[in-house]
């Protein structure tokens, strides 16, 4: 059995684990276009901010390619043949396969009005963190595009390093895509006291752009699917089913780039979380090998630390909401939706429990009554 | 594999299996609990919950799919422990392990390591509600 992986990250790595938990002795070969050993993505940040090393942010040990018996290429894959089981890479060589992964993750989003500009960076990869390391200096005024997860990881990662550090968003408010109006307002307001500045429901001009050194363009990754347009079903993402298998035969996708059911809601889409993406991986790679393995209860869930506040959240922000000092939980009659833990995240895995196992609350202050207790 | 038992009904919520857990984490500095806990508030990464009537302490389950060290985003959680040099505290463990069993104290990760086979909690437990056993059919 010959097994061929693209993507050498969190879902590529899950695979490899999932593979060999079966099968010992396939072939197993990863190709990335990166010239790194696995490191994690979500480190880039701490790397800039001298919390970690580009050593010590490797996701896997030294050793992890030759103790799984694998191959790593270093290449790019242009085309899936999926009628001759065949990979092209960019040197022109072809991988033949009997089960294939893409775990090809997500690539930073540029929007046009960015196109022309020169003094740009992306914030997605090591390259990308080094490229802007390299570009900074304790003069320069940066701009950050995009006030995400990632933008606001990125503000922290420069903020010691750099003259000022400004975060402007067309959005009203901070992280919209994870917290509520009101928990926006708190890490907003903590993170102004930190030095970080905020440009909110702003349009940018180019004109504006010319104020700032260096601009972080952080608006949004997109999912690469270009591999498997008219091979698999697509919608945004690659449509998976709990067990990772794509609607081609023996092509299985796993991570960012892939859509899966959020069982918080019931709807397909995409959740780019690094959990998610190894669990799938894994997932995958235990199906490739003829095992049997399913990836139930995926919901969208963050953990975020940002410039000394912990941030903790998980599920929908629907039904009714209490709080408990900061945190905020959001409840139906019967179930626990979603919550938000800022600062005080003791518990956050008991209710992530409760949300991902829809568990039926004995009463509806359940959840009050345990939180109070614990803080 | 040896995993820590809990057995409610003899739990008397005595609380005896945190202060030990405490003291776990300093017994190589100091050879008496009382010492060792002077003047400190503990983090143990035990913890007896109160329902009602019912008591029974929380630990790591050594759960055989974790999903705290699935969730790593570094890698520096394994089954078999922390790698504290690689781990950046993000909390993604926290967020993951559905019993509450990692925690963060002063700004490091802390999961249960079994004491390296001899867990003080279950030593210290006065009626033997915590018990140290290999349960699992193989
Ligand atoms: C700054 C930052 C902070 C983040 N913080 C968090 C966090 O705190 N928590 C969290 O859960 N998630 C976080 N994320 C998201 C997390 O990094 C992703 O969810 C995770 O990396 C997804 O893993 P993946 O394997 O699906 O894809 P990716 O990590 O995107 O990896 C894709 C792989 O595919 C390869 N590849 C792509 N196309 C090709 C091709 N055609 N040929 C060959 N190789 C190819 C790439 O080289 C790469 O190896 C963060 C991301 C960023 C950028």
């Amino acid at each position: 059995m010959k097994y061929v992986i693209i993507g050498n990250s969190a879902a590529g790595i899950g695979a490899v684990e999932g593979i060999r938990k079966i099968d010992k002795q396939g072939e197993i070969v990863i190709i990335t276009s990166e010239s790194h050993h696995t490191y994690s993505r979500p480190l880039i940040s701490y790397l800039l901010q001298g919390k970690t090393t580009r050593t010590k942010m490797r996701y896997r040990p030294d050793s992890f390619y030759k103790d799984n018996n694998c191959k790593l290429l270093h290449d790019t894959v242009t085309k899936i043949h999926a009628n001759e089981k065949r990979v092209v890479l960019q040197s022109k060589d072809s991988v033949n396969y009997d089960k294939l992964l893409v775990a090809t993750g997500s690539s930073a989003f540029n929007p046009p009005l960015f196109e022309s500009v020169s003094n740009k960076h992306n914030f997605i990869t090591l390259d990308d963190a080094c490229g802007l390391a390299d570009s900074l200096t304790s003069e320069s005024r940066v701009l950050i595009v995009g006030a995400g997860l990632i933008g606001l990881k990125c503000a922290e990662g420069i903020l010691s390093r750099v003259k000022t550090v400004t975060v402007a968003d067309i959005a009203e408010r901070i992280l919209s895509a994870i917290l509520d109006e009101s928990s926006s307002e708190i890490v907003q307001s903590h993170l102004e006291s930190k030095g970080i500045e905020f440009k909110l429901a702003c349009a940018l001009t180019p004109n504006e752009l010319s104020n700032y050194d260096i601009i972080v363009v952080a608006a949004g990754v997109r999912p690469n699917i270009a591999l498997l347009e008219g091979i698999a079903d697509i919608d945004k993402g690659i449509i998976v089913n709990t067990k990772s298998e794509t609607s081609a035969k023996g092509i299985y996708a796993a991570g960012d780039c892939t859509q899966s059911v959020d069982v918080s809601t019931g709807e397909s889409k995409i959740m780019a979380l690094l959990p998610n993406a190894y669990m799938q991986g894994e997932t995958a790679g235990i199906n490739m090998a003829g095992g049997n393995a399913t990836t139930e209860e995926t919901i969208p869930m963050n953990a975020v630390g940002l410039c000394g506040l912990h941030i903790i959240t998980a599920g929908n922000y629907t039904g009714e909401v209490s709080n408990v000092g900061n945190n905020r939980f959001y409840c139906n009659d019967t179930q626990l939706n979603g919550y938000i833990l800022i600062g005080d995240i003791k518990q956050a895995g008991v209710y992530t429990n409760l949300i991902r196992k829809k568990r039926a609350l004995s009463d509806k202050q359940e959840v009050l009554k345990y939180e109070s207790k614990i803080v | 594999m040896k995993r820590v038992y809990i057995n409610e009904k003899w739990c008397l919520g005595c609380r005896l299996c945190e202060y030990y857990c405490a003291f776990a984490e300093k017994r190589h500095e100091y050879n008496n609990m009382a010492l060792a806990l002077k003047d400190t508030l503990i983090s143990p990464r035990i913890r007896v919950e109160e329902y009602g009537d019912i008591t029974f302490a929380v630990n790591c389950r050594r759960c055989e799919e974790p999903l705290c060290v699935k969730s790593c985003i570094t890698g520096a959680l394994t089954a078999d422990g922390i790698d504290k040099d690689r781990c950046v505290s993000c909390c993604t463990c926290i967020l993951a392990c559905p019993f509450g069993a990692v925690s963060l104290v002063d700004n490091v990760i802390k999961r249960c390591d079994l004491c390296n086979g001899e867990p003080l909690c279950v030593k210290a437990c006065p009626n033997n509600a915590l018990v140290f056993e290999d349960r699992r059919c193989v």
